[in-house]
């Protein structure tokens, strides 16, 4: 058992340090630091913009995607490499938050299952920055229920064509490609008529429409598709098998998202270290002591899972479906601390923005905070995954399981 | 980084594990359970002869000087079977206190004597109510005589020799805390066995009155030793608390797979799928900090105090909750003597007092946590 670096990772920890020092935006670290809640908003400059920029420079010096292979645009560096990376890249990671659902999600499902040809084309792109994607998944009759989606696509000469609606797709609004799954098959059983494709979200018959979000941001979208043509050489795997092809990006899915959760119990602690209630410091209270604690060993025990998981990862062993609890903790216990945190500003904390203490922090996190436990499969389903799949528990009772698609009953199906 | 333990030290689990379902069935935790014996005497003699007792001791002082991650395995291992046997009061408290504090001469005597498994110890540190501070202890020691009472003292009654926290001054602070060896077959002391939450691990109150003791330690640096033991302590009984959690949790899913309710296995209820998977979850976290703590341990890091501290918290808290979800899976089964739910749970409640309480280690990590982020 060993903290320390290794030789070569103490050189690679150097290298990646200085040319972070030398090219970082610096002019917006103390912003980026503060809004790692969730809230990743600049005041004076279009956070796209600077995101953009800051990972082209990554790629240009080879930083980018840094476990990809070289061919596809990244560093081909080994995953402890790519978490010493993370530490010395500090708050300006804020800015691939951008681009998870590309770099985490499509990324890795084109990998496994594009043509060479677009692997070379499209990949090098995506993992610089310069063309953003997004994942077309969830649709109003299946989110967490991802095989009851209805769109249709349907083959016509080399072409298929896509007719249907996703909707809460992260990014679509910026996306130049996305991956999508759609129905090939309703006569069979929902998850055996499923087919997934990437395409050009600036095709003919896309339309993007911004979701107005709870917190009041807008980060994700409704999209619809009419008469949408992808040739057939942009189908990823079988048809029919989509399924299996969006499995592979769903667990790319939770550890990509699970490892980049927030707690905000760092936040928490620097907060109660300052703040003075009417007996003292907060941090002096023995209520706030014994929620600080339970929190800071949630947080070093997340931390510590994920450590463990590299480590397995760097002797070569798959990362499992125990990923899962990094979102399933990290979820509802940044929702349980920004509570607290208003609870300890009492009448004052229910003002939120720049209004409020430490420029609404708390409150911009209290507001994000449900999106986390929703996305990327809900805490309910992370519970189904750890109890079925590392626990061995039976799977829950499918009343759709042998049933053709269309003989299924579903709410506002036509 | 290399966050795990090593092949040996996995193979050294495999080994513990193996000698431990052999020797240590919950047949055997229940003869102690029972009152059929104070400890299992069979379990330590194998102990022993494992080389289990003194596999952080030095060789110069008769152990196996492996180290203290093989203690953190063997002492998983010890959780997961309940084992009725005195190790955490012997291993973790006395022998930690003699590696930290003793002369060459006590070590040789105690130690070997402690890895042959020839002598039990324990640390005589608790008056009644209360967590560890120096104001609460209120025995004293002048001319090498003690006088007082400890309650409660884990093991207290089968041990033959105990590390006693005593008073040597005045002045209010810690310094006014020494450390005593007492060998305790000596006479001058009247122990009571006392009844608690965990049988298969006794505990005694043990009054001294003008009792021979020898100094462990510099005088008044009782307190400064103490904290360190403790610490370690926490880290090594954190790993037998997640083997608890882990144990625990395979009962629970175990009988969610056997038993049937409604036409289903019961298994198959969410309600239940999702209890076990917090239970996972809860297990999870407190391996990860426990092993932060082995880590800290074994290198004997500056973050030991802050590590250890994060681990006896999740794992207490872990333990209790799976040892408690345990039981309401197995419904009225579980809330049976037959059943072996409530043994876990005697051990999950018991061991979340020993050191101190949940919310004493509470305030010991946010104050660590404090210096670490002032310095
Ligand atoms: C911020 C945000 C970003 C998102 N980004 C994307 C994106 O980029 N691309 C994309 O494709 N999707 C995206 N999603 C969609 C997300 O994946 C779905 O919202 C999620 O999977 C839940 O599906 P649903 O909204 O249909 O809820 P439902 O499935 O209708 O769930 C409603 C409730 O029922 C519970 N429930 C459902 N099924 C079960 C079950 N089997 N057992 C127990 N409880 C159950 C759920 O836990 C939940 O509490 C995003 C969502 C959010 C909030």
């Amino acid at each position: 058992m060993n903290f320390d670096d290794t030789p070569q990772e103490a050189e690679f920890r150097a290298t990646a340090r200085a040319w972070i020092g030398a090219n970082a935006p610096k002019q917006y670290e103390d912003e980026l630091r503060k809004s790692s809640l969730g809230r990743t908003q600049l005041k004076n400059a279009n956070i796209l913009d600077v995101a953009k920029a800051w990972q082209k420079k990554k790629a240009d010096a080879g930083w980018a995607c840094l476990h990809w292979p070289k061919e596809y645009g990244g560093r081909g560096s080994s995953p402890i490499e790519r978490v010493i990376w993370q530490q010395e890249e500090g708050p300006f990671g804020q800015l691939s938050r951008m681009f998870i659902i590309g770099h985490g999600m499509c990324g890795p499902t084109m990998m496994a299952f594009a043509r060479e040809e677009h692997k070379r084309a499209y990949l090098p792109p995506l993992a610089s920055g310069e063309k953003v994607w997004c994942q077309l998944f969830s649709e109003p009759a299946g989110g967490s229920d991802v095989a009851g989606l209805r769109t249709r696509a349907e083959k016509d000469g080399d072409d298929w064509v896509i007719n249907g609606q996703k909707i809460w797709t992260s990014g679509a609004h910026y996306s130049d490609y996305g991956i999508l799954l759609t129905r090939t098959d309703p006569t069979v059983p929902k998850h055996k008529g499923l087919t997934m494709f990437f395409l050009d979200m600036k095709s003919p018959g896309v339309e993007v429409r911004p979701i107005k979000q709870a917190s009041g941001a807008s980060d994700f979208n409704e999209v619809y598709f009419t008469n949408v043509r992808i040739p057939d050489h942009q189908r990823l795997g079988e048809v029919g098998d989509g399924w299996n092809v969006s499995l592979t990006t769903l667990m790319n899915e939770r550890s990509a998202i699970g490892a980049a959760v927030s707690t905000g119990f760092p936040e928490l602690f620097e907060y109660c270290s300052s703040l003075m209630l009417d007996d003292g410091p907060a941090i002096d209270d023995r209520a706030v002591r014994a929620k600080l604690a339970n929190w800071a060993v949630k947080a070093s025990g997340l931390k510590y899972t994920s450590m463990r998981a590299i480590s397995a990862l760097s002797k070569g062993e798959r990362p499992g479906p125990e990923n899962s609890i990094g979102k399933l903790v990290a979820g509802s216990m940044i929702q349980d601390v920004a509570t607290y945190a208003l609870d300890l500003q009492g009448a004052g904390g229910v003002v939120s923005g720049e209004d409020a203490e430490l420029a609404g922090r708390f409150q911009a996190m209290l507001l994000r905070a449900p999106g986390t436990r929703v996305e990327g499969g809900t805490d309910e389903i992370m519970r189904n995954i750890i109890a079925e799949r590392v626990l061995g528990l039976p799977g829950d009772i499918r009343v759709d399981k042998d049933v053709p698609f269309n003989k299924i009953p579903t709410k506002g199906r036509d | 980084m290399n966050f795990d333990f090593s092949d040996d030290q996995k193979q050294l689990r495999d080994q513990a594990r193996k000698f431990l379902t052999e020797k240590c069935s919950p047949k055997a935790v229940r003869a102690v359970l029972d009152g059929k014996a104070p400890y299992d005497k069979e379990l330590w003699k194998g102990l022993a002869e494992m080389g289990f007792l003194g596999v952080a001791i030095p060789e110069d002082f008769g152990g196996a000087g492996a180290g203290h991650l093989e203690l953190c395995v063997i002492a998983e291992e010890m959780g997961r079977a309940n084992a009725p046997v005195p190790f955490s009061s012997t291993v973790y408290l006395a022998a930690e206190a003699l590696l930290i504090a003793g002369s060459d001469a006590q070590k040789k005597k105690w130690l070997s004597a402690i890895a042959s498994g020839e002598a039990i110890g324990t640390l005589a540190l608790f008056e009644g109510k209360g967590n560890p501070s120096p104001k609460n202890v209120k025995l004293t020691a002048a001319n090498g005589m003690l006088n007082g009472v400890k309650k409660p003292v884990a093991d207290g009654a089968i041990a033959d020799f105990a590390v006693v926290a005593a008073r040597t001054g005045s002045s209010g602070r810690d310094g006014d805390i020494s450390l005593f060896i007492v060998d305790l077959r000596d006479g001058g002391v009247e122990v009571k066995s006392l009844t608690n939450l965990d049988p298969t691990r006794g505990q005694a109150e043990i009054t001294f009155r003008d009792c021979k003791a020898e100094p462990l330690g510099a005088a008044g640096e009782g307190w400064s030793i103490l904290t360190q033991v403790l610490d370690r302590a926490a880290v090594l009984c954190a790993f037998e608390q997640v083997g608890g959690s882990d144990r625990a949790l395979e009962m629970g899913r175990d009988y969610a797979l056997d038993r049937i309710a409604f036409g289903r296995q019961i298994g198959s209820f969410q309600a239940v799928k999702h209890m076990l998977a917090d239970m996972y979850v809860s297990a999870t976290l407190a391996r990860s900090n426990s092993y932060y703590g082995a880590w800290a341990l074994s290198t004997n890091a500056g973050e030991l105090p802050e590590a250890a501290a994060a681990a006896r918290i999740s794992a207490t808290q872990a333990f209790q909750h799976c040892a408690k979800n345990n039981i309401q899976v197995h419904g009225g089964m579980g809330f049976t003597w037959e059943f072996d739910c409530h043994m876990y749970y005697r051990r999950a409640n018991a061991m979340a007092l020993g050191l101190g309480s949940l919310s004493y280690w509470e305030d010991q990590l946010i104050d660590r946590m404090r210096k670490k982020n002032a310095a």
